[in-house]
Parts: C-alpha cells; structure tokens; sequence
C-alpha cells in the first residue's frame, strides 16, 4: 500500500508586518510517513499559518520545511481542506472538484463523489447543497487530487454534532483506504482524540509545544473508555481545557 | 381626443410616420448611423474600462495615482468633452465616437475595479493550494467573479450611451437620429420626433431583451436567487 511522505518541519522565525512578537519561533516537528498528526492550541495561536506554510502557499518564514526532502513550495499538490467547504459557487459539484487539477476526469470526480455518499449531487451547484453537503464535496476534492498529505484546517467547525460525526467517519474511512499522511488543525482536543495517531499541543507567543501525544490505539477501535482516557491525557497535558 | 392635434399627435399618427419614413425616408439608415457609432463606442469603452479596472483594482499605486482622475471624468460634463474633441477634430465620425467613449470610460473603470476589489482572497488561497495554472486561475475563478460586474457596466453604460449619442448628434454630425432629431425640431415637426424616438426605443429594447437578459441569465445561472 501506498504511504504518505514524511515531514520535517524547522522554522526559526515566521512573524506577520506590524507584530512585535513572531508568531512562530524555533519550532521543530518530525511527522512520520503515514500518521495522522493533530494540531492542537487555542485560536490565534498559528496553527492555521503553519499548516498554510507546510502546504507551500506561506514561503514568507525563515527555516525550512521539508516533504520527503523537498521544499514545501515545490513539493507535490497537498490535499486541502479549508475551514469553510470554500466551493466556486459558479461550478457544480463535479467541476469544483475537477476544477483543482486537469488530471482529474468527469469519471473520477464522479467517482470521488460516490465515495463520500453524493452519486447523485454531481450536476448540483454548491448552494443547492446543504453545508454538511458542501462539506463532504471539499473533503472529496481534497482526497481526488491523490495526494499523499492531506492537510486540513479546522474541518469540523460550526458543525452540528450529527454532521461532525457523520463527516469524522467518513473522514477516517477515507484515511483508512489511502493511508496519506494527515496534518489536521483544531482547537477541540475531542477531535484529536478520536481522530488522530499523534496530538501536538500548542500554546503561547510564539507558539511553542507544550505536548506531544501518542494515542497508539487505531482510531476505527478506540471504544468511549478509551476516549475518555485521551480525552483526560490531552486537557491534562494542554493544562486549560479546550474540550467541548 | 379622437381629433389629434398638431403638438399631440396619436400613437397611430405616430406608428404611420415611422413606417412611412422607414420604407420612403431615411429612418432606417439614420437608425443604423446612430447605431454604428453607439456600437464602437460602447465595445471600446467596454474593452479599455475592464482593461483599465482589472489594473486599478489590482495595482494600489496605480489606483491611488489615477483614482482623482477617475473622478475628474466621472464627473466631467459630457457636453464639455463633445465640444472639445469637436474643436479639436472638426466635425467628424471619429471626434463623436471618442466624445462617448471618454464619457462612458470611466464608469466601467469604477465599476470593474470595485468588482476586481471585492474579489474573494479565498478563492485565490484555494487556486495556490492546489497549485492551479495561471490559465485555470483566470479561467475558473477570475473571470467568473468578474463576469457580473462587466455586465452592470454594460448595463448602466449601455443606457448613458443611448443619452449622450443623440445630443452629440444633434450637436454635430451629418446624419442619424440625433441629427433627424434636431431638423424635426426646427419644424415643430412633434410626430417625426415621437417616430424616431420610438423607432429607437425599440431597438433599446430588442437589444436589451434580445441579447443582454439572455446572455446574463446564462453566465450568472449559478446564483440562487433568479428574478
């Protein structure tokens, strides 16, 4: 089976104009081929601008950040998912997903559809789609470009719980059958802990990382003793609860 | 009411005089000066005011270098820019056809460039993460947004056209509605004017219904909220 690349991740200082203080300093991670990494600190602390610079659209840092050794800027086409669905509401569902690269045919964006439950919404346009709709389409897109790291960015806010937890299935299914490597982003240690291989615990300015966690147990077998475990490992190592 | 008189005539009177200037006089060729002339206007207006807005909207020292400018010409009096370019060119074809251009100009600048402003910095994240080409960046998700603004300038200067030509005509020219106009007025002649005023009315609305709602339904479908 196919596996993701591994990352390794140096920056020595990434600050935004204006900012007394970087935002980001002396911050290192490797991230093994194939896990799944949550990021995880309050809001405003630069998880979304690192995941922004690991996927090559943030060069403005200095360091490096290296996908199988190759610069992220240079490195192949990420699998992305943004914090809103962020579908071009002027294309259907079928070409939304076939607008983000030219290798991807009619075919195979119905297919990618089929695969997250909308075989038939493919000819629908994005505000004919409800949001957990226009959800599934994003994660659909950022899975058919065939990628081999899927980054994702807050997927699972303003989400009713049903939907978070119809989309996290879906979303570990998905996982499950191409085994990318994962970088997700969320201020809830609960998605960390019932999604992730490995939870990052960030916090401060700049952000440094206050945890670094196992959750060894595969994610498809954690039973609810097994989250409430996590759950208590993650608020204990985060010290200020995050969770819901 | 069913004597007509002289300074009210009926819409009888009226459609009779338009067929007959169609058929023995020269409605049909002045109709078709005045639209030539509108025509080039409107297509040179509309190429140089995106071309324009795309840049003002895009470029922040070229917006603030040219954004007085703009104003200046927004709000120049059209009358103004006719005489002028009258004075300067003579009477001709070519100083009428840059008369409305320059009036129409700057309203598609403005409007363009509020519209490239207002384009969604998301959706170019979205381009860069995927690493989307140039080409499929202007073609999927820069023209698209840029699409309805073009037509509003279209729209509102298509209107502003059919105004000043007239006036430009009657100012200055040999030929077309404008110029028919202002003979008929010399005469009193109110049926003439009402025939050629609605003979052009008509044209307005062909092209609007013909060509304009047509082809905006097509491009803006996408929207939810069809009127």
């Amino acid at each position: 089976m196919a596996s993701g690349p591994a990352l390794s991740i140096d920056i020595s200082a990434k600050r935004f104009a204006g900012a007394s203080q970087p935002l980001l300093a002396d911050l290192e991670l490797a991230i093994a081929p194939s896990s799944v990494v949550a990021l995880v600190g309050p809001s405003g602390v630069g998880k979304s601008s690192l995941l922004r610079i690991i996927a090559g659209i943030d060069t403005a840092f200095s360091g490096d950040v290296l996908i199988a050794g190759v610069a992220a800027h240079q490195a192949s086409t990420p699998g992305f998912v943004f914090q809103d669905p962020r579908l071009l509401p002027w294309l259907t569902a079928a070409h939304n997903i076939m607008a983000v690269d030219p290798a991807i045919s009619a075919e195979v964006a119905q297919a990618a559809l089929a695969r997250v439950g909308l075989a038939d919404a493919g000819a629908l346009y994005p505000h004919q789609l409800s949001g957990g709709m226009q959800r599934r389409v994003a994660l659909a897109r950022a899975f058919s470009v065939n990628a081999r790291l899927l980054l994702l960015d807050e997927p699972f806010v303003s989400l009713d719980r049903t939907l978070v937890d119809e989309i996290q299935q879906l979303f570990l299914q998905l996982v499950a059958q191409t085994r990318p490597t994962v970088i997700f982003v969320s201020h809830l240690i609960d998605d960390a802990a019932r999604l992730a291989d490995r939870a990052v615990l960030f916090d401060g300015r700049p952000a440094q990382i206050v945890a670094d966690i196992a959750l060894p147990i595969p994610p498809a077998q954690r039973d609810d003793a097994t989250l409430t475990d996590y759950r208590a490992q993650l608020d204990a190592a985060g010290r200020q609860p995050y969770s819901v | 009411m069913l004597v007509a008189h002289r300074l009210f005539p009926s819409p009888v009177a009226v459609s009779l005089q338009m067929w007959d200037a169609a058929i023995n006089g020269p409605l049909l060729i002045d109709l078709g000066r005045t639209l030539l002339r509108a025509s080039i206007a409107f297509v040179v207006a509309m190429v140089l005011g995106s071309a324009l807005g795309i840049g003002l909207g895009r470029v922040r020292w070229a917006d603030r270098l040219f954004s007085g400018w703009l104003l200046v010409g927004l709000n120049l009096p059209a009358i103004v820019v006719a005489i002028v370019l009258y004075i300067w060119l003579g009477l001709t074809d070519l100083a009428l056809i840059l008369a409305v251009t320059i009036n129409k100009l700057p309203l598609v600048t403005s409007i363009v460039r509020e519209g490239v402003r207002s384009f969604a910095h998301e959706f170019d994240e979205l381009g860069a993460v995927f690493r989307m080409s140039v080409w499929r960046r202007l073609r999927l998700i820069f023209v698209p947004q840029l699409v309805p603004f073009v037509l509003a300038a279209a729209r509102t200067g298509l209107s502003l056209i059919w105004k000043i030509v007239l006036v430009f005509e009657v100012l200055g020219s040999d030929g077309g509605v404008g110029y028919r106009i202002a003979i008929q007025f010399q005469f009193f002649d109110i049926t003439g004017i009402l025939a050629y005023t609605t003979a052009f009315i008509l044209v307005v609305l062909a092209f609007e219904y013909g060509f304009l709602r047509p082809l905006e339904r097509r491009v803006v479908r996408w929207r939810p909220v069809q009127p």
